[in-house]
Protein backbone atom coordinates (compact mmCIF):
# COMPACT_ATOMS: atom_id res chain seq x y z
CA UNK A 1 0.00 0.00 0.00
CA UNK A 2 2.75 2.43 0.83
CA UNK A 3 4.71 2.97 -2.36
CA UNK A 4 8.47 2.99 -2.13
CA UNK A 5 9.14 6.62 -1.49
CA UNK A 6 12.70 6.79 -2.68
CA UNK A 7 13.09 8.49 -6.03
CA UNK A 8 16.33 8.19 -7.90
CA UNK A 9 17.16 10.96 -10.34
CA UNK A 10 20.09 10.58 -12.70
CA UNK A 11 21.56 12.60 -15.53
CA UNK A 12 23.34 10.49 -18.12
CA UNK A 13 25.48 11.90 -20.92
CA UNK A 14 26.80 10.20 -24.01
CA UNK A 15 29.44 8.16 -22.18
CA UNK A 16 28.89 8.26 -18.47
CA UNK A 17 26.54 9.36 -15.69
CA UNK A 18 26.88 13.07 -15.00
CA UNK A 19 24.84 13.49 -11.86
CA UNK A 20 22.84 11.43 -9.36
CA UNK A 21 20.51 12.32 -6.53
CA UNK A 22 18.14 10.44 -4.31
CA UNK A 23 14.98 12.11 -3.16
CA UNK A 24 13.86 10.49 0.04
CA UNK A 25 10.54 11.20 1.57
CA UNK A 26 11.83 10.51 5.09
CA UNK A 27 14.68 12.84 6.02
CA UNK A 28 16.18 10.77 8.80
CA UNK A 29 16.35 7.37 7.15
CA UNK A 30 19.00 6.03 4.87
CA UNK A 31 18.11 3.48 2.23
CA UNK A 32 19.52 0.01 2.53
CA UNK A 33 22.61 -0.38 0.40
CA UNK A 34 21.25 -3.25 -1.67
CA UNK A 35 18.12 -1.29 -2.55
CA UNK A 36 20.22 1.66 -3.66
CA UNK A 37 22.34 -0.52 -5.89
CA UNK A 38 19.27 -2.18 -7.32
CA UNK A 39 17.79 1.23 -8.08
CA UNK A 40 20.93 2.31 -9.92
CA UNK A 41 20.84 -0.92 -11.89
CA UNK A 42 17.23 -0.53 -12.94
CA UNK A 43 17.73 3.09 -13.89
CA UNK A 44 20.76 2.50 -16.05
CA UNK A 45 19.45 -0.66 -17.64
CA UNK A 46 16.67 1.42 -19.14
CA UNK A 47 19.22 3.33 -21.22
CA UNK A 48 18.87 1.18 -24.32
CA UNK A 49 15.11 1.71 -24.30
CA UNK A 50 15.70 5.43 -24.03
CA UNK A 51 17.91 5.30 -27.10
CA UNK A 52 15.22 3.50 -29.01
CA UNK A 53 12.49 5.89 -27.98
CA UNK A 54 14.68 8.93 -28.59
CA UNK A 55 14.58 8.62 -32.37
CA UNK A 56 10.90 7.78 -32.54
CA UNK A 57 9.57 11.13 -31.41
CA UNK A 58 10.70 14.72 -31.35
CA UNK A 59 9.23 15.37 -27.94
CA UNK A 60 11.74 15.99 -25.20
CA UNK A 61 9.62 14.35 -22.53
CA UNK A 62 9.54 10.61 -23.18
CA UNK A 63 7.23 9.68 -20.30
CA UNK A 64 7.68 6.14 -19.00
CA UNK A 65 10.20 4.09 -20.98
CA UNK A 66 10.54 1.07 -18.73
CA UNK A 67 8.52 -0.74 -16.07
CA UNK A 68 10.17 -3.15 -13.65
CA UNK A 69 8.08 -4.71 -10.89
CA UNK A 70 6.54 -1.70 -9.23
CA UNK A 71 9.06 0.82 -10.46
CA UNK A 72 8.92 2.99 -13.53
CA UNK A 73 11.60 4.96 -15.32
CA UNK A 74 10.62 8.25 -16.92
CA UNK A 75 12.98 10.16 -19.15
CA UNK A 76 13.49 13.63 -20.54
CA UNK A 77 15.97 14.34 -23.33
CA UNK A 78 17.59 17.72 -23.68
CA UNK A 79 18.34 19.35 -27.05
CA UNK A 80 21.92 18.17 -26.62
CA UNK A 81 20.77 14.56 -26.09
CA UNK A 82 21.58 14.51 -22.40
CA UNK A 83 19.22 12.13 -20.62
CA UNK A 84 17.42 13.10 -17.42
CA UNK A 85 16.02 9.92 -15.87
CA UNK A 86 13.79 9.43 -12.89
CA UNK A 87 13.09 6.14 -11.14
CA UNK A 88 9.77 6.27 -9.34
CA UNK A 89 6.83 4.15 -8.40
CA UNK A 90 3.94 5.92 -9.97
CA UNK A 91 3.76 9.70 -10.02
CA UNK A 92 1.52 11.82 -12.15
CA UNK A 93 3.05 12.48 -15.54
CA UNK A 94 2.41 16.17 -15.22
CA UNK A 95 4.33 16.63 -11.99
CA UNK A 96 7.27 14.69 -13.40
CA UNK A 97 7.17 16.75 -16.58
CA UNK A 98 7.22 19.99 -14.59
CA UNK A 99 10.09 18.69 -12.50
CA UNK A 100 12.09 17.84 -15.63
CA UNK A 101 11.41 21.24 -17.16
CA UNK A 102 12.64 22.94 -14.02
CA UNK A 103 15.78 20.84 -13.96
CA UNK A 104 16.29 21.60 -17.65
CA UNK A 105 16.29 25.30 -16.90
CA UNK A 106 18.84 24.82 -14.11
CA UNK A 107 20.92 22.64 -16.44
CA UNK A 108 20.98 25.26 -19.19
CA UNK A 109 22.08 27.88 -16.68
CA UNK A 110 24.91 25.56 -15.69
CA UNK A 111 25.79 24.95 -19.34
CA UNK A 112 26.14 28.69 -19.97
CA UNK A 113 29.12 28.66 -17.61
CA UNK A 114 32.20 28.75 -19.88
CA UNK A 115 34.03 26.54 -17.42
CA UNK A 116 31.51 23.73 -17.72
CA UNK A 117 32.29 21.35 -20.54
CA UNK A 118 29.56 19.53 -22.36
CA UNK A 119 29.07 15.92 -21.30
CA UNK A 120 31.20 16.12 -18.17
CA UNK A 121 30.14 15.22 -14.61
CA UNK A 122 28.28 17.96 -12.78
CA UNK A 123 29.91 18.91 -9.49
CA UNK A 124 28.31 22.27 -8.76
CA UNK A 125 26.71 22.46 -5.32
CA UNK A 126 24.33 25.19 -6.47
CA UNK A 127 23.02 22.85 -9.15
CA UNK A 128 22.45 20.16 -6.55
CA UNK A 129 20.57 22.55 -4.25
CA UNK A 130 18.32 23.79 -7.04
CA UNK A 131 17.53 20.28 -8.26
CA UNK A 132 16.57 19.19 -4.75
CA UNK A 133 14.41 22.27 -4.36
CA UNK A 134 12.62 21.44 -7.61
CA UNK A 135 12.12 17.88 -6.41
CA UNK A 136 10.59 19.11 -3.18
CA UNK A 137 8.29 21.38 -5.10
CA UNK A 138 6.98 18.87 -7.63
CA UNK A 139 7.65 15.40 -6.35
CA UNK A 140 6.60 15.31 -2.73
CA UNK B 1 19.58 35.38 -13.53
CA UNK B 2 16.90 35.01 -16.07
CA UNK B 3 17.33 33.18 -19.33
CA UNK B 4 14.40 34.91 -20.95
CA UNK B 5 15.35 36.82 -24.04
CA UNK B 6 15.28 40.48 -23.14
CA UNK B 7 14.45 41.72 -26.59
CA UNK B 8 16.87 42.54 -29.34
CA UNK B 9 17.36 46.20 -28.31
CA UNK B 10 19.03 45.39 -25.03
CA UNK B 11 20.74 42.25 -26.22
CA UNK B 12 22.28 43.79 -29.31
CA UNK B 13 26.04 44.12 -29.49
CA UNK B 14 27.73 46.50 -31.89
CA UNK B 15 29.55 44.96 -34.84
CA UNK B 16 32.73 46.89 -34.00
CA UNK B 17 32.77 45.49 -30.47
CA UNK B 18 32.50 42.00 -31.88
CA UNK B 19 35.11 42.71 -34.55
CA UNK B 20 37.63 43.93 -31.96
CA UNK B 21 37.00 41.00 -29.66
CA UNK B 22 37.19 38.51 -32.49
CA UNK B 23 40.38 39.97 -33.87
CA UNK B 24 41.94 39.59 -30.42
CA UNK B 25 40.83 35.95 -30.35
CA UNK B 26 42.43 35.29 -33.73
CA UNK B 27 45.64 37.07 -32.74
CA UNK B 28 45.79 35.13 -29.48
CA UNK B 29 45.67 31.83 -31.30
CA UNK B 30 47.94 32.93 -34.11
CA UNK B 31 50.72 33.66 -31.65
CA UNK B 32 50.57 30.10 -30.39
CA UNK B 33 50.38 27.98 -33.50
CA UNK B 34 52.81 27.01 -36.21
CA UNK B 35 50.51 26.33 -39.15
CA UNK B 36 47.31 27.44 -40.82
CA UNK B 37 45.39 24.23 -40.18
CA UNK B 38 46.33 24.39 -36.50
CA UNK B 39 44.93 27.92 -36.31
CA UNK B 40 41.72 26.88 -38.04
CA UNK B 41 41.38 23.94 -35.70
CA UNK B 42 41.75 26.17 -32.63
CA UNK B 43 39.12 28.56 -33.96
CA UNK B 44 36.81 25.61 -34.54
CA UNK B 45 37.32 24.43 -30.98
CA UNK B 46 36.47 27.88 -29.70
CA UNK B 47 33.26 27.84 -31.71
CA UNK B 48 32.27 24.36 -30.61
CA UNK B 49 31.34 25.39 -27.08
CA UNK B 50 29.30 28.30 -28.43
CA UNK B 51 27.40 25.93 -30.69
CA UNK B 52 26.44 23.59 -27.91
CA UNK B 53 25.31 26.46 -25.65
CA UNK B 54 23.32 28.14 -28.40
CA UNK B 55 21.54 24.85 -29.10
CA UNK B 56 20.37 24.39 -25.52
CA UNK B 57 19.54 28.03 -24.95
CA UNK B 58 17.46 28.51 -28.09
CA UNK B 59 15.53 25.30 -27.43
CA UNK B 60 14.80 26.29 -23.84
CA UNK B 61 13.67 29.78 -24.86
CA UNK B 62 11.33 28.49 -27.55
CA UNK B 63 9.39 26.70 -24.79
CA UNK B 64 8.24 24.04 -27.19
CA UNK B 65 10.28 21.24 -25.64
CA UNK B 66 10.86 19.49 -28.88
CA UNK B 67 14.13 18.24 -30.35
CA UNK B 68 15.02 17.77 -33.97
CA UNK B 69 15.44 14.18 -35.06
CA UNK B 70 15.45 14.56 -38.84
CA UNK B 71 18.42 15.72 -40.88
CA UNK B 72 16.57 18.38 -42.85
CA UNK B 73 14.96 19.85 -39.75
CA UNK B 74 18.24 20.17 -37.88
CA UNK B 75 19.85 21.84 -40.91
CA UNK B 76 16.94 24.23 -41.13
CA UNK B 77 17.24 24.91 -37.43
CA UNK B 78 20.91 25.82 -37.92
CA UNK B 79 20.44 27.97 -41.00
CA UNK B 80 17.39 29.83 -39.66
CA UNK B 81 17.12 29.90 -35.85
CA UNK B 82 20.82 29.72 -34.95
CA UNK B 83 21.87 32.18 -37.63
CA UNK B 84 19.13 34.61 -36.66
CA UNK B 85 20.02 34.60 -33.00
CA UNK B 86 23.75 34.93 -33.64
CA UNK B 87 23.90 37.16 -36.71
CA UNK B 88 20.49 38.79 -36.87
CA UNK B 89 19.48 37.23 -40.20
CA UNK B 90 18.92 33.74 -41.60
CA UNK B 91 21.66 32.10 -43.60
CA UNK B 92 21.44 33.10 -47.21
CA UNK B 93 21.13 29.64 -48.60
CA UNK B 94 20.98 25.96 -47.67
CA UNK B 95 21.93 23.60 -50.48
CA UNK B 96 22.47 19.94 -50.94
CA UNK B 97 25.52 18.80 -52.84
CA UNK B 98 24.82 17.04 -56.12
CA UNK B 99 27.90 14.85 -56.04
CA UNK B 100 27.70 13.48 -52.52
CA UNK B 101 24.56 12.53 -50.65
CA UNK B 102 26.12 13.31 -47.29
CA UNK B 103 27.23 16.87 -48.02
CA UNK B 104 25.23 20.04 -47.51
CA UNK B 105 26.23 23.66 -47.89
CA UNK B 106 25.20 26.69 -45.88
CA UNK B 107 25.99 29.96 -47.60
CA UNK B 108 26.48 33.33 -45.99
CA UNK B 109 27.21 36.36 -48.15
CA UNK B 110 28.45 38.51 -45.32
CA UNK B 111 29.93 36.49 -42.47
CA UNK B 112 30.89 38.91 -39.73
CA UNK B 113 33.85 36.81 -38.72
CA UNK B 114 35.71 37.53 -41.94
CA UNK B 115 34.20 40.80 -43.16
CA UNK B 116 36.84 42.80 -41.33
CA UNK B 117 39.69 40.38 -41.90
CA UNK B 118 42.17 40.64 -44.73
CA UNK B 119 44.29 37.53 -44.93
CA UNK B 120 47.97 38.17 -45.75
CA UNK B 121 49.31 36.27 -48.74
CA UNK B 122 51.59 34.06 -46.67
CA UNK B 123 48.57 32.64 -44.86
CA UNK B 124 47.02 31.67 -48.17
CA UNK B 125 44.06 29.46 -47.55
CA UNK B 126 43.13 30.56 -44.05
CA UNK B 127 39.47 31.15 -43.41
CA UNK B 128 38.59 32.94 -40.19
CA UNK B 129 35.07 31.62 -40.58
CA UNK B 130 36.33 28.37 -39.03
CA UNK B 131 34.95 29.83 -35.82
CA UNK B 132 31.48 29.66 -37.32
CA UNK B 133 32.05 26.17 -38.67
CA UNK B 134 32.94 25.22 -35.10
CA UNK B 135 29.62 26.65 -33.96
CA UNK B 136 27.73 24.65 -36.60
CA UNK B 137 29.64 21.49 -35.69
CA UNK B 138 28.81 22.04 -32.01
CA UNK B 139 25.11 22.36 -32.71
CA UNK B 140 25.06 19.31 -34.98
CA UNK B 141 27.09 17.05 -32.76
CA UNK B 142 25.15 18.08 -29.66
CA UNK B 143 21.85 17.15 -31.24
CA UNK B 144 23.17 13.78 -32.37
CA UNK B 145 24.20 14.44 -35.98
CA UNK B 146 27.99 14.28 -35.91
CA UNK B 147 29.44 16.04 -38.91
CA UNK B 148 32.61 17.52 -40.25
CA UNK B 149 32.11 21.21 -41.02
CA UNK B 150 34.59 23.27 -43.01
CA UNK B 151 34.53 26.90 -44.08
CA UNK B 152 35.40 27.90 -47.61
CA UNK B 153 35.62 31.28 -49.24
CA UNK B 154 34.18 31.12 -52.69
CA UNK B 155 34.15 33.95 -55.22
CA UNK B 156 30.66 35.13 -55.97
CA UNK B 157 29.05 35.11 -59.33
CA UNK B 158 28.25 38.42 -60.96
CA UNK B 159 24.57 38.76 -60.28
CA UNK B 160 24.40 36.94 -56.94
CA UNK B 161 25.26 39.58 -54.42
CA UNK B 162 23.97 42.55 -56.40
CA UNK B 163 20.44 41.23 -56.30
CA UNK B 164 20.61 41.15 -52.49
CA UNK B 165 21.80 44.75 -52.32
CA UNK B 166 19.16 46.02 -54.69
CA UNK B 167 16.54 44.31 -52.53
CA UNK B 168 17.25 46.95 -49.94
CA UNK B 169 19.74 45.22 -47.66
CA UNK B 170 22.49 47.49 -46.46
CA UNK B 171 25.86 45.94 -47.16
CA UNK B 172 28.75 46.34 -44.77
CA UNK B 173 31.40 46.27 -47.44
CA UNK B 174 31.58 45.53 -51.08
CA UNK B 175 32.41 41.83 -51.07
CA UNK B 176 33.73 39.64 -53.80
CA UNK B 177 33.53 36.37 -51.88
CA UNK B 178 30.89 34.51 -50.01
CA UNK B 179 31.45 32.03 -47.22
CA UNK B 180 30.30 28.49 -47.83
CA UNK B 181 30.13 26.05 -44.92
CA UNK B 182 30.42 22.51 -46.11
CA UNK B 183 28.70 20.07 -43.77
CA UNK B 184 29.64 16.43 -44.22
CA UNK B 185 27.61 14.06 -42.06
CA UNK B 186 28.92 10.76 -40.71
CA UNK B 187 27.63 7.59 -42.27
CA UNK B 188 25.53 6.48 -39.29
CA UNK B 189 23.61 9.76 -39.38
CA UNK B 190 22.51 9.13 -42.95
CA UNK B 191 21.65 5.52 -42.22
CA UNK B 192 19.58 6.47 -39.25
CA UNK B 193 17.79 9.18 -41.17
CA UNK B 194 17.06 6.81 -44.03
CA UNK B 195 15.68 4.26 -41.55
CA UNK B 196 13.34 6.89 -40.16
CA UNK B 197 11.97 7.51 -43.61
CA UNK B 198 10.55 4.05 -43.84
Amino acid sequence: MTSQQVLLFGIVGKNEPLYEAEFNKLPGSTTVDSITRQNYFVLHSALDLVEKAAWATNNMYLKVVDKVNQQQVSTFLTAGNIKFMLLHSGRSEDSIRNFFIDVYEVYVKLAMNPFYQYDKPITSKAFDTKVRAAARRYLS
Amino acid sequence: MSLRSRGSAEGAVSVSAFAYLYSELVQYHQGRVASISELERRLENSGYGVGFRVLELLTLRSKEYKREIRLMSILQFVSAAVWKSLFGKSADSLERSIDNADEYMIVDYEPITSTFVSVPSDLGQLSCDSFVSGIIAGVLEGSGFPARVTAHTVPMEEGEYMSKISAGNTALLQRKDKAVFLVKFSKEVLERDAALDR
